[in-house]
This record gives C-alpha cells, structure tokens and sequence, in this order.
C-alpha cells in the first residue's frame, strides 16, 4: 500500500453571516485513492464542522457535488487529489447564487431544464437491434436506459456566456436535441420555438467548455451544433418559399 | 386548533417520504438533514429497484414489501426507473441446487419470474458470462438513488413541509421524560435555535442510535457498511445477480454509461466511519467479473462505501457479519419501549421500501396525535424531481 501523503487544500468560505468570501486552510492526510470529496467530508469531520458540501452518490452519477477545483469544474467524488499538486484550491461553480462555502442554489440550472420537459428515461442504444432478431424465444424487451445528463451544472459553470441568465445554456439545449430525437410525448414545435431563439442555440459562441467539463459524456457542444443544423434545415423550406413568390410577384 | 407540528430528523429517502405522508395528512412537517438532503445512505445506494428475488429465500419478510412496494412505486413515479428487469444467474452446482428453492421462495413471495434458456439469457442480455447454467428474469429495475427521494421532497414541499438541509440537531428538548422539540444548528449561517414540537421523529438510519440515546432511548441497529464500484461503461443493460444466498460483489446494476458492483458487507459503530479497503475493491473484480466478464477489463469511476442501517442488534454487539441482519424496517414508539413520549425511530429498510417506511411512521405518529387521516402515498403521483428546485422559489 502507497504511504498516505498530506495535501493543502485553500477552500473558499462564504455564509449570509460573513462579511465577505476568504479562503481557509487545511491539511488533509490522504491515501491513494482519497478524491477531493474525502478530503472536503474529512475536514468536516475533523477540522471543521461548519463547512458546508453537497453530496450524494460518490460515484459520479447524481451530479450533486460539482465544484471548481484548481480552477477547473469537476465532481469532486470522482476527481483524485493525486496530480493536483499543492496547494489544492476549491470553490464553489461560478454563475450561483452561493448559499454558504461550496453549496450554491441549483435553481439556476432546474429553471432552465424544467421548461424544455426532457424525460429522465430514454431508448437504450441497443433497443434497435431488435429488427435483427429472428431467433426462438422471448423477444427482445423494449430496452430503457436513464439520459446521460445528470444535471450538475458544470456546463454552466464553464460556458463564458451563461453569466447571462436569459440564454437557455449548454445543459438545457442539450436536453433539446435528445427531446427532438425521442420526443416521449413532447410537442417537438414547443422545443423548437425555444430553442430557436436569440438567447437559445444562437447565442452559444461555441466556445466547447461545456463538453470539455461534462463528467457524464452528454457533449452538450457537439449536440448544440447539430440542433443549429436542425434548425437551419428547418428553415430553409420557408426561406424558399418566400424567394419564390417574391420572384413571381 | 393549528395542525400537529412533527419534526422529521433526518433527510434521506425515508425522511422525504414521511414528510411527503404527513404533508398530505394535514400535519405541520418540518424536516431537518445536516447535509444535503440524500447525503447519508440514501444516494450512495447501487440504484437497484428490488423485485425482492435477492431475499426471497432468506428474508421473505422483506420480500413481500419489495415486490409490493417495486409496483406501487412504478404507479407513483412513473418515468422514474429503467424497467429492463433482472437476471438471476446459476454458475455452480451449488447455485443450481439453489434454484428450485429460489423459485419456491419467489412463487411464495408473490415476485413474478420467468426460467430461461443460457440461449434465450445471453440473447436477452449479452454481457452475460457465457459459463451460466440458469437463469431466472425477476421484474428487478434501477432507479438514480437520489432523483426518486427528491419526487417525495419536492411534492412534500408543495404540499407545506418545511425542508431544511444542512441544519443539524444537536439536541433534543425534553420536558421530563417527553421529548418536546429539537435544538439545531444552522450550518448555512452559523445560527443556533430551539425547535418546538408535538413529536420528533428519527429518520437518521444508521446514526438513529445516537439521536435515540439523546431521548434517553435504545434501538437495536448495526451500522452495516458496504464497498460499491462504479465502472466506467454500460457492461449489462440488465441487472445482473447472482442465483445464491446474498454474497459479496454478487450484483452488477446499469447506471447510465457506468455499471455498479456491489457489496461487500461488515460492521461498525460509528456510521461515519467509512472506509474502502483495496481488498474489497478487489473482490468486487473479481466476483463481478464472474458475473458479467467485461468487468474484469473495466476502468475505475469510483470506489465508496455506505453504512445501511441492520435491525437487530444493538450496535458494538459484534458478533455475526453485516449481512445476517434482516432488511426488514422497524418503527419504534419510544413511549412503549423505553419510556419516552413524543419520540419515534423508524429504521431500517432499504431504498425500495422508503414509502411503506414512511406509511407505517406516519399511521404511528397520526395515532400518537390524535389525527384521524388515512395514507393516501400510493395512489398520489409524485411531482418531478426537477420541482423541487424550482418550486422553492414560488
């Protein structure tokens, strides 16, 4: 077994008591598998019970505990002190409100996601291999698998326009390109009236933080360019339209 | 007369599904959690929806309100769960010899399940070890551990509970031998207070034995903790389980593009006390990979351990491992056990029975206060996870 080591950690402080943010110290003994969450829950436990944290999964799946760590969002529960040199500097994600130390209010993200009504479930990938399927048996359920987005906010937190809280974000628009891919009951012209707007798909610079920050795999640039596309095709037969019967007038 | 003031210590899924219960009896909730809300035990869990195959044999108790509850739950959140079902799988002669006694104990348990051919069972899920003998489909599913509990917060909020995460109780108020309320510190702003109620219920799981010794009471749990490995990779879109008495590493659940294998099993006393021993990650490899052989080859996203709350023996008992202790869940009215009024545990349980949990606390705690109000949680379909964030704001 490696020998455990000691890390600084520089974490920000902030309650509603404070008169302004400041950064503690703390000296943390970590083993070789520690994240940066264990050293957070064992300051906690040990050095000071007033610093505030959420969390939820440890693995990576619920997207409670995203933070910026050395200046670079991440889930802390996944994210491994070993290689983040020293000190290790922790801060809430940028762009909300925060409610005290590392806890900010997720409104901020929900507000955007909730109206473009993706549902959490989805077809697996290899739902369509059931057309090949021709031997005895049961025949291949109806395979479901959760969407990959687990509503962290990191995207949020990287993207340099989303300071501005009128655009939608990475995270909503990404949720709008699965929906107009598997709609699950939702009116694909209500998301599409949404999305196509100035602070919607357009108002992305393509800046591609998003995707470099995303834990979870969503891509959240990559899908932003191809609802432009979807966007852009569905333009053209109006813009055609128009071209001909001014040209016949 | 103002409605009934019931505090809920205690903001995992069974403390959002009370409040969710007394919110829509009418009773004044407030709910109380140190850290956020799931923090505890209740996110850490693998995500499996227990058809309750897994203690159909041993434990047929907790399989009846498994397989009850598996349906209930499906009717209240719907779209909350991927319903692809389970595998039960035979390797050994051993496991074979266990089969018939399995079928015989999910039949008696009233779990629907369905024999397959290694032909059909690789068919329906190719992830599978081409060495199974058997296989059984149970009508298991997997939820996100900390999206469904936030369902029954986010339509207790709408209904009037009070949700307070990151405010700990660091007392009781007592008035002789009845508790009277609570005090708290507010880790978001530093404040300290005192919290008057009717009734204070525990809803701490594996910390329940230290907030019952501050009423002056005793309730028999073990904190039980448990290693999980999170692998990166969709290795099964099934739930994969091994057809034998509940073992180590011997469930593979689908997460997303991860896939969990858990558990392993042993005893504490301070359910804070949480280690991950290498070698336990190790026999997650291991026995996974027995299971589902993609595992052997799969990177690391994580290894973390849960304390699960065991009734049955009071903590620092030693003796048997943590998996011999019931999955049952027990509520315990402090004024007929020790003395105490106005203090109830509800323990034990596991993710699945978190609203049949919640149902017989509220029925006690209804009686204990002279409410007259029937359960209505399973038939009300629960508001979206998402409500509970933006449904603060209005």
């Amino acid at each position: 077994m490696s020998a455990q080591r000691t890390v600084l950690l520089k974490v920000f402080r902030h309650g509603p008591a404070d008169a302004g943010p400041r950064y503690d110290e703390f000296r943390v003994p970590a083993g070789p598998r520690a994240t940066v969450l264990d050293a957070l829950l064992a300051i906690r436990r040990r050095q000071d019970p007033s610093l505030t944290v959420r969390h939820s999964c440890l693995h990576g799946s619920c997207g409670t505990c995203g933070m910026r760590v050395n200046g670079r969002e991440v889930l802390a529960c996944v994210t491994r002190l070993d290689g983040l040199g020293d000190p290790v500097v922790v801060e809430p994600l940028a762009g909300a409100v925060v409610i005290g130390d590392l806890v900010v209010d997720m409104e901020h993200v929900y507000r955007r996601l909730e109206p473009v009504g993706r549902s959490l479930v989805r077809a697996s990938e290899r739902a369509g291999e059931k057309d090949g399927k021709a031997g005895p048996g049961p025949v291949l359920q109806d395979l479901a698998r959760f969407e990959d987005c687990i509503e962290c906010g990191l995207c949020l937190s990287a993207c340099p326009v989303a300071g501005d809280p009128r655009f939608l974000g990475p995270a909503a628009l990404a949720a709008a390109e699965r929906v107009l891919e598997e709609p699950r009951g939702v009116d694909p012209k209500a998301v599409l009236g949404l999305v196509d707007d100035a602070h919607g798909a357009w108002r992305c610079h393509a800046a591609f933080e998003c995707s470099a920050v995303c834990p979870a795999g969503v891509d959240p640039g990559e899908a932003i360019m191809r609802l432009r596309g979807r966007l852009l095709r569905d333009r053209l037969p109006r813009l055609v339209g128009r071209y001909h019967r001014e040209a016949r007038t | 007369m103002d409605a009934p003031q019931v505090i809920v210590a205690g903001g995992g899924g069974t403390g959002g599904a009370l409040a969710h219960d007394l919110a829509l009896r009418g009773l004044a909730v407030t709910l109380l959690e140190r850290g956020e809300l799931t923090s505890g035990t209740t996110g850490r869990h693998h995500g499996l929806l227990h058809s309750g195959g897994r203690y159909a044999v041993n434990d047929p108790e907790s399989a009846v309100e498994c397989i009850a509850e598996n349906r209930i739950l499906r009717r209240i959140a719907p779209g909350s769960f991927e319903e692809n079902g389970g595998l039960f799988v035979a390797l050994t002669d051993e496991d074979m010899d266990y089969l018939p006694r399995f079928l015989a104990g999910c039949a008696a348990c009233g779990i629907p399940t369905r024999e397959l051919t290694v032909a059909d069972a690789l068919a329906l899920e190719p992830g599978l070890t081409p060495a199974l003998r058997a296989a059984v489909w149970v009508p298991d599913a997997t939820m996100d551990a900390m999206r469904l509990p936030l369902r029954f917060f986010a339509t207790a909020q709408r209904n009037g509970a009070r949700l307070r995460p990151f405010t700990e109780v660091t007392g009781l108020l007592t008035a002789g031998r009845a508790v009277t309320g609570v005090t708290l510190r507010d880790h978001l702003t530093g404040a300290e207070a005192e919290l008057a109620s009717d009734l204070v219920v525990n809803a701490t799981g594996p910390w329940c034995e230290r907030l019952a010794a501050m009423a002056g009471a005793t309730v028999p749990v073990q904190p039980s903790p448990g290693v999980l490995l999170a692998l990166v990779g969709r290795l099964c879109d099934l739930v994969v389980n091994r057809l034998h008495p509940a073992g180590d590493g011997d469930i593979v659940v689908p997460q997303r593009r991860l896939s969990i294998v858990g558990t392993s099993a042993w005893t504490v006393t301070d359910p804070d006390d949480l280690e991950v021993p290498d070698e336990h990650v190790q026999a997650m490899y291991r026995e996974g990979a027995r299971l589902v052989p993609a595992v052997a080859s799969a990177a690391e996203r994580a290894a973390w351990s849960a304390a699960r709350p065991l009734i049955g023996a009071t903590a620092g008992a030693g003796g048997g491992g943590g998996r011999e202790l019931s999955r049952t869940f027990k509520c315990f009215d402090h004024a007929v056990t020790d003395g105490v009024e106005g203090f109830v545990t509800i323990t034990g349980g596991k993710a699945t029975t978190l609203r049949a949990m919640a149902e017989a606390t509220a029925d006690l705690v209804c009686t204990k206060l002279g409410v007259q109000a029937p359960c209505r949680t399973r038939d009300t379909v629960l508001a979206p996870h998402t409500a509970y964030y933006t449904g603060r704001a209005a």
